[in-house]
């Protein structure tokens, strides 16, 4: 009203900042009020209630999500970040060696896996056995799934790593050396743990990709017992002939990514805090 | 007898000459405080003395043992040898108990047992035995440094070497450290002093060395070097140093 009246008073002045804000926001909230009352008209309520709501089917799935799908999610994430720690953690040392090819190898691994489609490496992996006869990975679909989310996290682990190691500062590695630490050891006790804190939030940042990333499990052919999160929602949508379950297993992703999101923000802030 | 003895050492980084030939010695039981503008080369020749820095030629030796040598196991040597930085260096992740333990443990091969006993021994030393629980990060700068000394003061090294261990402390905090430091000196620890403290220096030192552009401009005792200089590079230095702002 006052803002009416002042432009009345003068009709050549022109709109404060302030006020330009509150007209151009009002639009944004407008615009976005009409898509949303479109979409809602448009949407066939009875059928999305029926189709993506129905609490039976849903009911159907039950306890398998949990006790089966997530479970199995829970172990290809976990198994696939133990090797990803461990192989990211060797590479980014390697890129730090003083022997040339093993940095040339640590390069290499990094550019070529962090281009390469995740989806790809899991379509490999099922033709190991065709270059090398006879050969059989361990553990099979566990296996197979820890070692292809291994192989991809590991080239992106490798480069949290080194920017972990690069940001310890120098006189760790001089004073450790100077108490008569060989290098090695020097690395272990005082640089390598002091890395794996600063790269705690990436970490867990990676954690979530490799969660979501678990569903391409799906690829290396599952039994049901083996079966993950995507696929049992999946099945079971085929199943009842209603894609209920998919959005129950998106809903039990959220479940865990929200979380973990969440805490990686917070270990986040908490170290930028305390430097 | 000599505890260390550097023989025309040289260190070049690419194309700048830093040590132009340095000779000198540190008697056992000695303490000898190097002085000297920055960009003096004071701090190489330290680092050089426990080959953080490797010299570009020349001989260093420490209780008779030559550490440039090709063969010598450069681990075992630097057991000897005590170095207390100027930005402390503890280690971040470790509480100040495990600090001054882990290297005993580590390099030493103490028991556990053992490498607690010595290390409460020498928080005792500097006054800290009631911060060993604290994290580096909870402790006062001049704190931080107390527990470098310590930590060094446990390995049973035969010399302290100190690269100007109170230049990274607020004021307040610099007497404290240099106290520790007198009674290593009264109890006679041999020492390498890299400082820009005069005080520590005329009343501790048992040798002033004044460098300058990568040589020793003077060495001898306090009251000469400081006192009575020779070299007019010195007597500038001097002047700067004692009367700032003239």
């Amino acid at each position: 009203m006052m803002a009416d009246q002042q432009a009345a008073a003068s009709p050549q002045r022109r709109l404060s900042p302030r006020q330009r804000q509150r007209i151009s926001r009002g639009i944004q909230y407008g615009v976005l009020l009409v898509i949303v009352v479109v979409l809602a008209l448009l949407a066939d309520w009875p059928a999305i209630k029926e189709s993506f709501l129905s609490s039976k089917v849903a009911g159907e799935g039950l306890p398998q999500l949990f006790t089966v799908a997530l479970k199995n999610t829970v172990i290809y994430t976990i198994s696939g970040f133990i090797g990803g720690f461990a192989v990211g953690l060797l590479l980014a040392l390697m890129r730090q060696s003083s022997v040339a090819p093993y940095r040339w190898i640590a390069a290499g691994y990094v550019e070529i896996f962090r281009g390469l489609p995740a989806l790809l490496i899991f379509l490999m992996i099922g033709s190991l056995p065709l270059a090398f006869p006879g050969f059989q990975i361990p553990g099979e679909v566990y296996g197979q799934a820890a070692l292809g989310l291994g192989v991809v996290s590991a080239a992106y682990m490798a480069e949290t790593f080194r920017a972990g190691l690069q940001a310890v500062p120098k006189g760790q590695m001089e004073a450790a050396r100077s108490l008569g630490m060989p290098h090695m050891r020097a690395m272990v006790s005082i640089v390598i743990p002091q890395a794996i804190r600063i790269v705690i939030p990436p970490l867990t940042n990676e954690l979530v990709l490799l969660f979501k990333d678990s569903s391409l499990v799906l690829f290396l052919g599952v039994t049901a017992t083996q079966v993950e999160l995507a696929k049992f929602g999946n099945d079971q949508a085929s199943t009842y002939a209603n894609p209920t379950p998919i959005l129950v297993s998106g809903l039990t992703y959220l479940l865990i990514t929200i979380p973990l999101g969440y805490a990686a923000r917070r270990l986040e802030a908490r170290q930028g805090a305390s430097r | 007898m000599s505890t260390v003895e550097i023989r025309n050492l040289h260190k070049s980084f690419g194309k700048l000459e830093v040590l132009k030939g340095i000779d000198f010695s540190v008697e056992t039981g000695q303490v000898v405080c190097v002085i000297g503008p920055s960009g003096s080369g004071k701090s190489t020749l330290l680092r050089c003395v426990n080959l953080l820095e490797q010299p570009t030629s020349g001989q260093v030796f420490v209780d008779g043992i030559e550490l440039t040598h090709p063969d010598v196991d450069i681990d075992a040597a630097r057991r000897r040898l005590g170095m207390v930085f100027q930005q402390f260096n503890l280690f971040a992740h470790l509480t100040v108990l495990r600090n001054v333990t882990i290297a005993q443990e580590r390099v030493l091969k103490r028991p556990r047992a053992e490498a607690v006993r010595i290390a409460r021994e020498n928080l005792e030393k500097v006054g800290l035995s009631e911060k060993a629980d604290s994290y580096p990060a909870q402790l006062s700068g001049g704190q931080q440094q107390r527990v470098a000394i310590a930590r060094a003061l446990a390995m049973n090294p035969s010399l302290m070497l100190f690269d100007e261990p109170t230049s990274a402390l607020d004021p307040e905090l610099v007497g404290d450290v240099l106290q520790v430091m007198r009674r290593l000196a009264e109890d006679g620890m041999t020492m390498l002093v890299v400082t820009h403290e005069m005080g520590f220096a005329r009343e501790v030192a048992d040798r002033v060395v004044f460098m300058d552009q990568g040589v020793i401009v003077e060495d001898g005792p306090p009251a000469q070097v400081i006192a009575a200089p020779q070299h007019n590079r010195t007597r500038e230095f001097l002047h700067r140093v004692l009367h700032p702002g003239d």
